[in-house]
């Protein structure tokens, strides 16, 4: 049993912090808040110079081949820095669902080009009647001929509008359960028939959109995978996701909990530090108690991922995406109440990790939704 | 990464299984063991349990072999203390203070003669040890320490009174914290002895809990003379052999603790079907599965953050620390929530603690009675939010306390 992170992880953690430290600073992230784009080409292709969206592609398309436990080393630290754009997206949503269904034509087509950095894309996943259930999926692809005719509206889809491709789980069969007659199809952002709206949100460093599809037409070829039968990939990509998020979370948190430390050493109240107050110095206390549990539970859960059974996998993944997510959300409430009054306003960082814990929490199965899956796995 | 255990300790565990499955009783349920009741019956079973264990060769075996032991590793240890927790029940409990504290301590730091005479009978259960610390004076603030035992001849004299020893009216000796050098204050000045519970002078007093149990005592010393030759390490030491000696015991304690947990949580489920909320098994209402899965999310997070801290691997947020006060607060708050949930789903039957019309013989009543204690016990919460707050993060200490530090 050896539960710790090689020296070529470690190194390349560090090396991640530098290049975001220096590239991606907080009033940047602000910045890309009012930002329509809300990512930079200079950042993205300096990010493609990292090889970044080549790690999890496996080598035969040109990537890297690296296992979740690595990528999520990076998104860790991407999470420190709230980074905006669509990596996340692109590589954990888009590629991952490719991998995962796609035909050879299919990855040897999209993967490559993701892992240059030349394609973008993301997964159109939830519905307005879903709420926080993600394993209700309406979203009607009627048959016809070959192809298939989309109807209806995706909503809460990260960097929709930045992307090339979206991958949608659309509904081939009739029925309630997800198991039988869900299909994945990989489309055009541009297609005829597709329709993006950018929908404001909190966390203006992860722009979400609504994808309305009216008459969309597609082409068998569209289709990733097995025709109604898409779930059982999907949950795969889903679950790497979700502990993706959590690494985002983790790393978050942990910046939260440095700033909100650093400043009860120096702000001075009542004549002494107020990390002196045993009110203050508890509050810390247990954000770094959130942020160590959840570093925990988040390493258990990548390593499942390919080291323990569906069953154990799947728990791990709702576990992990339930605490952590809350975890980061209470860090980050906790470190605007450490900054007080600057805490408050946007001169502090602290709002960021706030509003991307939020958005994290509620994306891809809210923490009511994976502690049912837990009761339903164990039951 | 990796959190299998090798194959070679996992066949370790399979051979400590077999054998003890093959020890327990025919109609031994692990899964319905009474609750914990420290009296004779139990320190009874506990001897005869820790004899036998001994005797097949799996006592404390990461211990060296001249005291006892089998010069194997803490992960060999744990494996068996895992696996008594999925199997014993409490058949062990009377001895955790005395395996968790006192051998620990006197391996790190007793001479030849206290290691050869005094570890072997803990090992095989002929000894049971308490540990004596808190007094009515100094509660979290441990080092107010005021219990004397002043030097004359070839004996310790001691006078004071301890309180919450936990085994106290159960154990044959003590692990006695005093203060050698009646000037000195606080931290300075303490000793470790180690007292044969037989002595005259010493009068032990049960407390009963609020769970209806008298798990823990008032332990008076008045004149008792205390051997020299039992004085552990040297005077003015207590304090350091006290902060250095437990982490191995607190990592695989808490690994274990997590195993104990896991037991319980599996139990809550059951219980959970059982019971029935408008006609139907309680387990079916959204609003307590949400609470259930909370629970045992919680104890997986105690268990996986238990064998990163074994793996000796916890990022220390830039500054060496005792980072193990987390395992604490991971624990007991969600065992309070944990047992305030399980009594809460049983209806107006959530106050029964016995009989046909309670469920499982209050044995939830018990629980959650009893996890008042928990963030109370080996350092409060807030002492451990201290320590995380100061140690860890490098939070200043407040201004009343840096006067006296």
């Amino acid at each position: 049993m050896e539960i710790k992170l090689n020296k070529a992880q470690i190194g390349m953690g560090k090396e991640a912090r530098r290049f975001l430290r220096k590239d991606c600073p907080p009033e940047f992230v602000f910045e890309m808040y009012s930002d329509e784009k809300g990512y930079t080409d200079e950042l993205w292709e300096k990010m493609i110079e990292n090889d970044w969206m080549a790690m999890r592609v496996p080598e035969k398309y040109g990537g890297m081949g690296m296992d979740l436990l690595d990528i999520n080393i990076v998104l860790e630290e991407m999470g420190r820095a709230v980074l905006p754009g669509p990596f996340f997206s692109t590589v954990m949503l888009a590629a991952e669902a490719i991998m995962e269904a796609g035909s050879e034509a299919q990855k040897a087509h999209f993967l490559a080009a993701i892992a240059d950095g030349k394609l973008k894309g993301t997964l159109a996943l939830s519905e307005q009647d879903s709420g926080g259930d993600i394993a209700y999926i309406q979203l009607e692809a009627r048959k016809e001929g070959d192809g298939y005719v989309l109807n209806g509206a995706k909503i809460g889809v990260p960097d929709v509008h930045a992307v090339d491709i979206i991958v949608v789980a659309a509904r081939t069969q009739p029925g309630d359960s997800p198991e039988a007659g869900i299909t994945l199809f990989v489309i055009d952002a541009g297609a005829a028939g597709v329709s993006i709206t950018p929908v404001p949100t909190m966390d203006g460093s992860r722009k979400l959109g609504v994808v309305e599809f009216d008459n969309a037409k597609v082409g068998k070829d569209a289709v990733l995978g097995e025709p109604d039968q898409g779930w059982n990939a999907l949950r795969r990509v889903l679950r790497k996701a979700q502990i993706g998020l959590c690494a985002e979370c983790v790393g978050g948190a942990q910046r939260a909990m440095e700033i909100a430390t650093d400043y009860a050493k120096v702000r001075v109240q009542y004549d002494q530090p107020i990390g002196a107050f045993q009110a203050v110095k508890h509050r810390c206390a247990e954000m770094f108690v959130d942020v160590e549990s959840s570093r925990s539970i988040l390493y258990y859960a990548s390593w499942a991922q390919d080291n323990a059974d569906e069953k154990q996998a799947e728990i791990a993944a709702s576990v992990a995406k339930s605490y952590c997510t809350e975890a980061y959300t209470r860090t980050a409430g906790s470190g605007i109440q450490v900054l007080g009054g600057t805490g408050f306003t946007t001169e502090s960082e602290m709002h960021l990790f706030l509003k991307r814990a939020k958005a994290n929490e509620f994306a891809l199965g809210d923490p009511a939704f994976h502690r049912e899956q837990v009761m339903r796995l164990l039951t | 990464m990796d959190y299998n255990f090798t194959p070679e300790e996992e066949k370790y565990r399979e051979e400590f299984e077999a054998w003890l499955l093959d020890w327990l009783p025919d109609d031994w349920d692990p899964d319905n063991q009474p609750s914990y009741h420290t009296n004779e019956e139990a320190k009874a079973a506990y001897k005869n349990f820790q004899k036998a264990v001994f005797d097949a060769g799996y006592a404390t075996v990461h211990f060296p072999k001249e005291y006892g032991g089998k010069g194997k590793s803490v992960i060999e240890e744990t494996i068996i203390l895992q696996t008594i927790a999925k199997y014993c029940g409490t058949l062990r409990a009377v001895g955790t203070v005395t395996h968790a504290m006192a051998t620990p301590t006197i391996l790190a730091h007793g001479n030849e003669e206290q290691k050869t005479n005094l570890i072997p009978k803990i090992l095989d259960g002929t000894h049971i040890w308490c540990q004596g610390f808190s007094e009515p004076d100094a509660g979290s603030d441990v080092a107010n320490i005021s219990t004397l035992a002043i030097r004359e001849g070839d004996h310790y004299v001691v006078n004071g009174q301890k309180v919450w020893t936990s085994i106290g009216h159960l154990a044959d000796y003590c692990m006695l914290v005093v203060r050698t050098d009646p000037d000195s204050k606080k931290h300075k000045g303490l000793s470790y002895l180690l007292v044969d519970m037989s002595l005259p002078g010493i009068d032990v007093r049960p407390m009963t809990q609020i769970t209806g149990h008298a798990e823990f005592n008032e332990i008076f010393f008045d004149n008792a003379k205390i051997p020299a030759n039992r004085l552990l390490g040297n005077e003015g030491e207590g304090w350091k052999m006290t902060i250095t000696t437990l982490m191995f015991e607190r990592v695989m304690g808490d690994v274990v603790m997590a195993s104990n947990f896991e037991k319980t949580v599996n139990g809550l489920l059951a219980m959970a079907g059982q019971v029935k909320r408008a006609g139907k098994p309680v387990i079916e209402d959204p609003v307590i599965r949400q609470k259930l899965a909370q629970a045992y999310i919680e104890i997986q997070v105690l268990k996986y953050h238990g064998l990163r801290n074994f793996s000796g691997q916890v990022d220390r947020a830039g500054i060496p620390g005792p980072e193990g006060s987390i395992g604490k607060l991971l624990w007991s708050e969600p065992n309070q929530t944990l047992t305030e949930t399980a009594i809460g789903i049983q209806g107006p039957a959530g106050t029964a603690t016995e009989g046909p019309w309670s469920v499982s013989d209050g044995r939830w009543q018990y629980a959650f009675l009893r996890s008042k204690g928990n963030t109370i016990e080996a350092g409060t919460s807030e002492i451990q939010r201290n320590i995380i707050g100061e140690r860890v993060l490098g939070l200043p200490k407040d201004s009343t306390r840096q006067k006296q530090s």
